[in-house]
Parts: structure tokens; sequence; C-alpha cells
């Protein structure tokens, strides 16, 4: 609207609009005065001065009706500035009072803008209202609608609502329309005050005049959100209005930029969508009316597209039809195509991706086709869009792209600073990592995922560790801990070993969340010398380091003599003997005198436990042990036995608080608890002098301090299980640390270090391209994808990287829904043979990778029960990510080739000799009857490659040629698509 | 639902405010505010849609319009469709536009109160009650007839001009 322009235009507004009710001099004095002011403080002096004028005005006797409006909407403007305006509101109410249309409207409209529907004033207003629907005056009754809506609450209800049920009957259209729109505002209120009228807008539905059944749509939708099956019956009704609606059978004045009430066709496709949704019957009705609103709708329009867009939100919610699922996608990536077209293309690209996500439920496929747009978006300055295709991609998100895409979103978490949505990126993150981690079921996975979620979670810690839960933190300890809850101890201490040392690497960064921080020191305790690669002294001087380094964190320190306690521990078990380093020793010293007893009762038991014989120490900090339950004998029932030996040698009895006196009770160490309580017997001043410290966990500490006390008692088993209890962490708020520092993973980095691929890949893939042939893959792509990329394919500069993140994103895409659970059942004892060849990997880096492209076949076997086809083209991914990252793409990736064929031969043999007959013919079973009803070409494309399955040697051969063609794994990728899209 | 409608200017100077749902006033300074933080750290040319779960709670997005110095703002929650309530906007300024001829910020500055009027022949309660622009002038033409019919007219001085809409 390009007529918006000038700010310090001049005013005329005397000429305009047939005269309105304009206002004095005063009022825009002060209007100009605001305008004019210098900061917000002055313009908050001149409000408050306004205020004071006004208030002391408007409490004058006989101020004129006219003057008082003016008031009134000076008031009004006051509070839209944020200054408190309460004591005109009862002139406020009192103006609604008033017979003159004009004065009318001001007090309703500043009553509903001041007014709660529970203040206090609402009951004054309530009697005009009433008065005011009854009134022959439509423009009275509308007005007094408007406030109904805003101010009548769930007690006022039956005060009006004999009255607007009347007016459903008004002669007046726009009246019927508002009281339609009251009725629903009070359902929504109240759904039990108003459910004996829900007829009322079945009947209205009916109405002559189209706006008034537009409007019955909205508490319609809502009654049909509520309870779907009681309005079943109107399937039909809605259709035939739609179509009519469609057809153009409204009058002229409905349309809107040439579409026929637009607004009326989104909410009865809304309503369709709830109604169709999982009732193959009722979408049966729907199907006509969707395919001739897709053709008919013309796309270049905003509202045309908004209709469009609805339209597939319908589709992709009622029982899937084959025809207007097609017509959908093809809408869909109209949308995404819409970015060459239109100057406000981000909004139809927004729309397109949402739209992508809803239709990926029901055919995965869908995505395939646009895997450039989609990575374009991932790509945009646009954060809206951006997150949107997060979304998208979350939803995607399987076990073979599950490490791309959580890649990106940390790059993307990393890089914002809303802190809102970081926190819900990062437990998503979380959640993927988690969920994908633990789901498979032989060892190779298994490392790979847990190694994996592991690195994500080391990841999303670093960076949002303050946002995060604690309850993360215990979920990736716990991780570490139960290693794959299953007998493969080898992955168990694998991973643990591989833990270590990355968070040795950490620990030399500056600054990190004390939650990461107290994740380390427990790793480090439990796990840091189990391998025998360091020694007990190197980890100790290392968590003497983290307590030196974050000196405020009681919680860290807390963690880390822990730490340091089980280390020492293990090694008293393990017969070595313990030299105190010097450091370690001051730190006992000084946490011995601290102020936290949490702190100080940890640096005693430290102490005391180094004077402890082996085999005692072993029972009390036993090796690997922090999965074991622990139960806690509060009675003490163990002790019996030396309590009766004390009282034999003539100790006192003990005797229960109550017979106590305040005095006796100080002394005694068990009150610990009841001290809380019973605080105001105990107040002494002697006793006051340790307590100013803040302690973060009280109970905790009362827990532990028994402990201490019991050393001497040397009753092992409960010992044991005590600090076992005081082992757990101890809940406290993560402190404040700093985001954006940067994790340096050394070998770790090629493959789990920022991919960057916007940055670095420029110069890496121009490179490649020659060398490896990648635009050779460009040429072979853009053929296959025909006329849709056209556009995309003579743009040369589509760049390689992308390329190559969309065939990570959506390698496997192409079989989701072809899930076959009679072969995942084979297919994993064939790959667990292979699984366990001697080589496994210890440390992360490069071995890892390899580890991952090796085994990365496996998942898509498993998903697509079609081996060959889509087998390499989910191998590349990683290998392209390596050959990306990895700082000398030659020999890694030779390397890797060399690996992932060497895994791959034994592998596919397996698979063929004891699949092909169940797979094959489960897929056809499965493609059944989607090929009755529809010659969809993404299922057509499938039936060669499942006559290929069998031919396990052909296949075999022409992936090794195709290893010869390209060096690197990238070479082979022509082939292979040949197969897949040709 | 619609949750709210905020026209503020560049500066973020509130122009209007009408809340569906009632928020105390601090409460929708504190809302306005934060908008605006969002707004004005968009780039020009991106999309016309952002999440504000949030600021205004789970699954709410708004959609708003940057026309010269004026940011018009609609809230709303997953019962809208995105592009229909950016046509809404455009529903509105159309009004607008036909009903001071010429719009601007100066306008809205002193007629908000009109602009209540016609807003709420657009949007009933939460729900998009109108959208054709002739119809809703109508209306407004109507309600001011009888007004004026009432009352007598006091205009606004043709000579006012100035630096305005901070």
């Amino acid at each position: 609207m390009e007529q918006l322009k000038t700010i310090g235009r001049e005013l005329a507004m005397g000429s305009q609009g047939g005269g309105w009710t304009g206002q004095s001099k005063e009022f825009l004095d002060l209007v100009k005065s605001i305008g004019e002011a210098r900061s917000k403080a002055e313009e908050d002096r001149i409000i408050l001065r306004e205020i004071e004028s006004l208030r002391r005005r408007i409490g004058e006797p006989d101020v004129p009706r006219r003057r008082m409006k003016e008031y009134i909407i000076r008031l009004v403007y006051a509070e839209m500035l944020g200054h408190d305006a309460s004591f005109g509101y009862i002139h406020a109410v009192k103006m609604t009072h008033d017979d003159s249309l004009s004065l009318k409207r001001t007090g309703y409209l500043a009553v509903t803008l001041f007014l709660s529907d529970d203040h206090d004033l609402i009951i004054l207003i309530v009697n005009t209202i009433q008065k005011d629907l009854r009134s022959d005056n439509y423009l009275i009754v509308c007005a007094a609608l408007t406030a109904a809506c805003k101010l009548i609450n769930e007690e006022t209800i039956p005060a009006v609502l004999p009255q607007v049920v009347d007016l459903l009957a008004h002669p007046k259209e726009a009246v019927r329309k508002k009281a339609v729109m009251a009725l629903h505002r009070f359902y929504q209120r109240s759904p039990a005050s108003v459910s004996h009228l829900i007829s009322n807008f079945r009947k209205r539905l009916c109405d002559n005049d189209p706006g008034v059944m537009g409007a019955t749509l909205f508490p319609l939708f809502d009654l049909i959100t509520a309870d779907v099956n009681s309005y079943k019956d109107l399937v039909i009704s809605f259709v035939s209005i739609l179509k009519q609606v469609a057809e153009r059978r409204l009058p002229k004045v409905y349309d809107y930029h040439q579409m026929p009430a637009p607004f009326i066709q989104i909410k009865l496709l809304k309503i369709l969508a709830l109604l169709g949704s999982g009732d193959k019957q009722a979408s049966g009705h729907i199907y006509n009316v969707l395919g001739d609103i897709f053709r008919k709708c013309e796309s270049s329009s905003n509202i045309g597209n908004a209709v469009l867009y609805e339209c597939i939100c319908c589709v992709s919610s009622i029982y899937p039809n084959a025809k207007v699922l097609d017509a959908a996608a093809e809408s869909t990536s109209k949308f995404l195509k819409a970015c060459l077209l239109f100057s406000d293309s981000h909004n139809l690209k927004y729309m397109g991706i949402d739209a992508l996500r809803r239709l990926i439920k029901i055919n995965p496929d869908i995505a395939e086709e646009h895997q450039l747009a989609v990575i374009d978006c991932l790509e945009d300055p646009d954060d809206t869009l951006k997150r949107k295709t997060f979304e998208l991609l979350y939803k995607m998100t399987k076990s073979t792209n599950v490490e791309v895409i959580v890649d990106r979103m940390i790059d993307y978490m990393i890089s914002i600073n809303d802190n809102h949505y970081k926190t819900e990126i990062a437990s998503r993150c979380v959640e993927l990592a988690e969920q994908f981690a633990p789901s498979n079921q032989w060892f190779i996975q298994f490392s790979v995922s847990n190694n994996f979620t592991f690195q994500t979670m080391n990841k999303v810690f670093e960076h949002a560790g303050d946002l995060l839960n604690v309850r993360v933190a215990h979920n990736l300890m716990r991780l570490i801990a139960e290693g794959f809850g299953e007998d493969d101890e080898g992955a168990d201490s694998q991973l643990r070993s591989s833990a270590v040392n990355s968070y040795l690497r950490i620990l030399g960064e500056p600054k990190l969340p004390s939650l990461f921080l107290q994740v380390i020191c427990w790793v480090l305790g439990e796990y840091g010398t189990a391998d025998g690669k360091y020694s007990a002294s190197y980890i100790i001087g290392k968590l003497c380091d983290v307590t030196e380094a974050h000196l405020c964190n009681d919680t860290v320190k807390a963690y880390s003599i822990s730490a340091i306690m089980k280390i020492c521990a293990f090694e008293i078990t393990a017969g070595r003997n313990v030299e105190m380093l010097p450091e370690c020793q001051s730190l006992i010293d000084e946490l011995s005198a601290s102020h936290s007893t949490d702190l100080q009762q940890r640096a005693y038991e430290l102490q005391a436990l180094l004077c402890l014989d082996s085999q005692a120490v072993e029972s009390v900090m036993p090796l690997d042990a922090s999965c074991e339950d622990i139960e806690v004998d509060r009675n003490l029932s163990f002790l019996n036995s030396f309590v009766q030996q004390s009282i034999e040698k003539g100790a006192r009895p003990y005797s229960p608080e109550s017979e106590r006196s305040g005095t006796f009770s100080v002394s005694n160490y068990k009150s610990q608890y009841q001290h809380e309580a019973s605080s105001h017997t105990l107040r002494f001043e002697a006793y006051e002098l340790p307590k100013p410290s803040p302690t973060p966990a009280t109970p905790q500490i009362s827990v532990s301090t028994r402990t201490t006390d019991l050393v001497p008692v040397l009753e092992t088993t409960y010992y044991t299980e005590n600090n076992q209890a005081s082992k757990l962490p101890p809940v406290s708020d993560a402190s404040s640390a700093d985001h954006g520092i940067k994790l340096h993973l050394d070998g770790v980095q090629k493959k789990w270090g920022r991919p960057t691929y916007s940055s670095s890949s420029s110069s890496t893939s121009s490179s490649e391209k020659k060398t490896n042939g990648v635009t050779h893959i460009d040429g072979v792509r853009s053929q296959s994808r025909g006329t849709l990329y056209d556009t995309k394919g003579q743009q040369s500069e589509v760049t390689a990287e992308k390329q190559k993140l969309a065939a990570s994103l959506f390698g496997a895409s192409a079989g989701k829904n072809e899930k076959k659970p009679a072969s995942t059942q084979r297919v994993p004892k064939a790959n667990t043979v292979t699984a366990e060849r001697p080589g496994v990997p210890r440390a992360i880096s490069p071995e890892i990778s390899k580890q991952k492209a090796a085994s990365s076949p496996p998942p898509d076997l498993l998903d697509l029960g079609e081996p060959i086809t889509t087998t390499t083209p989910t191998i590349d991914p990683f290998e392209q990510l390596e050959g990306l990252i990895g700082p000398t793409p030659g020999p890694s990736t030779l390397d890797n080739s060399v690996t992932t064929s060497e895994q791959k031969a034994p592998d596919l043999m397996a698979l063929y000799t004891d699949t092909p007959p169940s797979s094959s013919s489960s897929i056809s079973s499965a493609l059944g009857d989607i090929h009755s009803t529809d010659k969809n070409s993404q299922m057509a494309k499938n039936v060669p490659s499942i006559k290929k399955g069998p031919n396990p040697q052909d296949s075999l051969q022409k992936d090794a040629t195709a290893r010869h063609v390209g060096v690197t794994p990238t070479g082979n990728n022509p082939n292979l698509f040949r197969d897949l899209l040709g | 639902m619609i949750r709210a409608v905020i026209v503020m200017n560049t500066q973020g100077k509130p122009r209007l405010l009408k809340f569906y749902e009632f928020q105390p006033p601090e409460k929708q300074q504190e809302l306005t505010r934060s908008v605006f933080a969002v707004l004005s750290g968009r780039p020009d040319n991106v999309s016309n849609f952002v999440e504000t779960d949030a600021i205004f709670g789970s699954g709410t997005r708004l959609v708003y319009k940057h026309l010269a110095t004026l940011y018009f703002v609609f809230v709303f929650d997953s019962c809208e469709n995105e592009l229909a309530m950016l046509d809404l906007i455009q529903v509105l300024v159309e009004t607008l536009d036909r009903c001071f001829k010429n719009v601007c910020e100066l306008d809205i500055v002193f007629n908000f109160n009109k602009m209540h009027t016609i807003l709420d022949e657009i949007i009933f309660g939460g729900q998009v009650l109108e959208t054709s622009s002739e119809r809703v002038l109508k209306a407004v033409e109507e309600i001011s007839r009888l007004e004026k019919s009432s009352s007598s007219v006091s205009f606004v001085p043709k000579s006012v001009s100035g630096r305005f809409g901070r």
C-alpha cells in the first residue's frame, strides 16, 4: 500500500469520511507533544501530566457529556501507551448508559478495552447490555453484542442468553451474524451453559444469507473438533456448500480478489479435514470437490494460494486418495518452486514446506523431488522458514539421515540467541539422538549410534547446557553407564573409553556449562582409569584442575571430589598405592573447611576412605556399580547388634525426640531432619556459627551427614548403599556459563565437527568438481529429475555440496513406506557376522566414520527390503560428508571405499541368500493395491529394482566398476542413480 | 482464533492494541515490546510469518505487514491460515485507506477509536466477520451517519502538521 507513506503529511481530517466526531485541540496537542518527545522519560512525563489533569477534571461535578467522551478517549489512549487509567473505568461504564449512539459506542469501546471479564464493574454493565440487545436501533444492538462478546463471563451468560438467541432471527443479517458469533463466544467461555442451543448453529447453516452461514462455520468447527462423530451427517451438506461456493454461486459481493468467498472456503475445508480424518466413507464424498478446487484455484493471488494450502492440509488429513494426493503434491511443488516467480516467495516457500511436512506423513516419496528446494530453505536468511524446515526434517528423520539432520540442528542451535527456541531444538536433538540410539539390535549399529548420541549430547551440552533439564544430563550419564543394555561389554567399554578420551580433551576448553562439567566429572570418576590408559594421578590432576577453574560452583566441586574419591577407591581396590598429589591434598584441605556442608562432607568422606583397607574400600566403592539399585534401610536395622553391644557396655539407651528436651537433642547428629521442622526449639547461639552458607541440596546433606558419622562403625553393607546414594548427583540449578565455545575434538572433528557446508565447502567443492567427477552427478541428477528441475539443472552453480546434503537427507526416503517387518527379523543376524570382526575401533575418530559407512547399509536394507538401489545412495552421504569435511579427502575416502566394499560384499551376499523370496513377495503384495489404484511413477520405479534384487552378481559388478571409475565414493553415484531413477 | 491485532510504528510505539483475550495493560506493553523486538530484527524480503510460541504461548503465530512507517500485526492460533490472515491485513489496510483517503500514520493516531470501529466490523470476538472492505466501509459509514445525526461535529483543524509518529 504505497499510499500509506508520509508521517509529516498535512492532516486534513475534517474533509474526510463524511465528518467524524474528531477530537479537540487538547487531544491534538497531547498527541503532538508525545510525538515530539525526545525520550521515553519525556513521553512518560507528558502522559503522567495528562493523566493527572484528566483525573482532576473527570471528577468534576458537571462535565458536559461530549467533553466526557473526549476524556474517555484520552484515557484509552493513555492506557494504550502503558499507563494506568483505572480511575476512569467507572466513567466509561457510566457512559455506556448514555442514550446517544456516539457516546454509548465510545463507552462500550472503552469498557471492552479496559475491563477483563471478571472485573467488578462488569455487573454494572450487564443490565445495560441486556437493555441494548432489545433496542430498535440495530447499531446499538451490534454495539451491545460486541461488548457482550468481550465482557460477558460464565456467570452472566444466562442474563443475556435469551436476548442473544432471539437475535438469531433478527431481520438484519449483520445482527444475525453477530448473534451467531456471540453465541459461539459464549460456547467457548462455557460450553455447558449453551449446550441446549447447539441445534441453533445447525439451523443457521441454512440461513438465506451466506454471511450468516459463514459465521456459523466457526462454532461448528469448534463443535466438530470436540466431537467429530455426531456431525458426520453434515459432510454432504458441507461438501455441497463448498461446491456451490467454488462454482461461484454466491453473489458477487462475497468475492475477494476474484476468489469466491475464500474465507468461507477455507473454513469449510478445515471442517471437512476434521470430518474426513480417518473416515474412508466421509472422505469419499470430499475427493471430488477437492479435485475441483485444485483445478480451478488460481495460484497467482495470495488468497488463491491460501485456499490451495488449505486443500493440501485437508488432503493430508482425510483418508488418502491417490488422485487428490497427486494434485496436492503438484500444488506443493508449485509453492516450493514459486521462489523463482514471485517476489513474496518466502511466504509460499513457508507454506510449501509446511504442506510437504503434512504430505510426507502419507507419502514420504514426495519430499524426494524437492530436495534442493528444502535445502535452499534451510540456508535461507529467513528464520521462520528455517525453523519450519527443521520441523520438516525432524518429521522425516530416520536412522539413515539422523546424523546429518542433527548436525544441522546443532549448527543452527549454536547460531541463534533465542533461548526459547534453543531449548526446544536442543531437546529435539536429544530426543532424536535418544530415539535412534537404542532402537537397533546389533553391535556395530549400537556402537555407532551410541557414539553418535554421545557426540550429539556433548554438542548440545556445550552450547545449550544451561538451558537443558538436569534430567538430560542424567540420561547421558546413564547412557554411558548402562551402555547398550545387552551383554556387549566390549562395546560398552569402548564407548566409555572414548567418552573419557574426548572429555579429557574438552576439559582444556576455557569455559564449559556447569551441567556439562558435572557429567564430565562423573564420567572421569567412574571410568577414567577403567581401561588403564590413563593413570589415576593424571585423572585426579585433571579433576583438581576442574575445581580450580570453576571456583564458584559448588555442585561441580562436589562432583569432582566424588570422582576423585571413586578413583582413589578403585586404586586401593586394585591394590595400588595412592599417592596424594599436592594439589589434590590442598583441594581436600580447602573443601574440608568449606562453607558448604555438602562439600565438607565429601572431603571428609574421601579422607576417611583413604584410611581403609582395600577390602573395605571395595565394598564401599565397587567398580562400575553405578547402575546397581540401592535400597536404603531407613530403620538402620543393621545397627541393632552394635546398639545392643553398646548398651551392654553401659551406654545410655536412645530416647525418641519427643521424650527429650531441646538442649539434649542439639548434640545428636541424628536430628538433622527434625532440625528444620522444630528449629525454634533449637535456636542457640553457639550452634549458629556454621549455618550461614547457602546449601543448595539440604536433604542430601542430611543423608550424607549420617554416613560420615557412621564411618567408624564399618558396617559395610549399609555404608555402600549410602555412598551410592551420595554419588547420585545433587540437584541444583546450573549456574551461568557461556555459549559459543568451540569444541576441539581433533580427530573427532572430521566426522562430528561442524560440517560448515556453506563456508568451507565453496573452495573444496570446486576442486572436487574437477577431480572427483561431481559435475557428472550434476548432469545425471538433473536429467533424472526431468522437467521438474530443468531450471535448477541449468544453473550449473547448483552447488555440489547442496546435492550431497540432499543425498544424505533424502537418500533413503524413497522406500520408507515399504517397511518390512518380516525382513527386519532376518537381516540383523546376517549382519552380526560381519559386525563382529576383530578390528573393533577404539577411538571415535576415523575408524568410527569408517564403521559408520560400513554399517549404514543394514538399516536401509531393513527399511526397504530392496537392497541394491537404495543401499548405495545411503552410503554416500557419509562418505560424501567425509570427503567434504576431511582435511585430506584423497586418502581417507580411498580408505573408506575399500572398507565399504570389503564390508558390503559379504553383507549383501548374506542378505541375498536368505531374503529374496520373502522380500520380493512381500513387496509385491504391499505394492499390490497401490498399483491397482494408481500408476504412480514412484511405484513404477521400484518394480525394476525388485526384479534386480535377486541378481546380486550383476549389481555388485556394477558397483565395482563404479568404484573403479571414480576414485572417491561419489564417483559411483552416476551409475546407481541411473539404476534408481532411469 | 485471532488473539490480537497490533498496529505499531517502526519505532515500536503502539498505535492500536486489541487483544481478544483480556490482557492487563502491563502485559500488553510487554507483549508489544517483544513483538517489536522480533519484527525489528527481521530483514526485508523474508516471509511475513513468525512463530511466536515464546511470546504468546505454544502454537501461536503472527503475520505482519510492514507498510510505510507502520507494522500491522495479527496474532492467531493454529485454527487460522497464515496466507488468509495476510489477506485480512490487506482488507484492514484497504478499508483504512478508503476511509481516510490515503491513510497515514497520523490518521491512525488521531482516529484510533474509528480504527477500532473498523476492526470490530472485520473481526468479531477473534473470528473473521467480514472480508469485503466495501461492506465494512458501508457499515462504518452507517454508524458515523447515525452518530452524527445525534451529535454535532467538531473538526480537527486542517493546519495541524508536524513531525509525528514516533
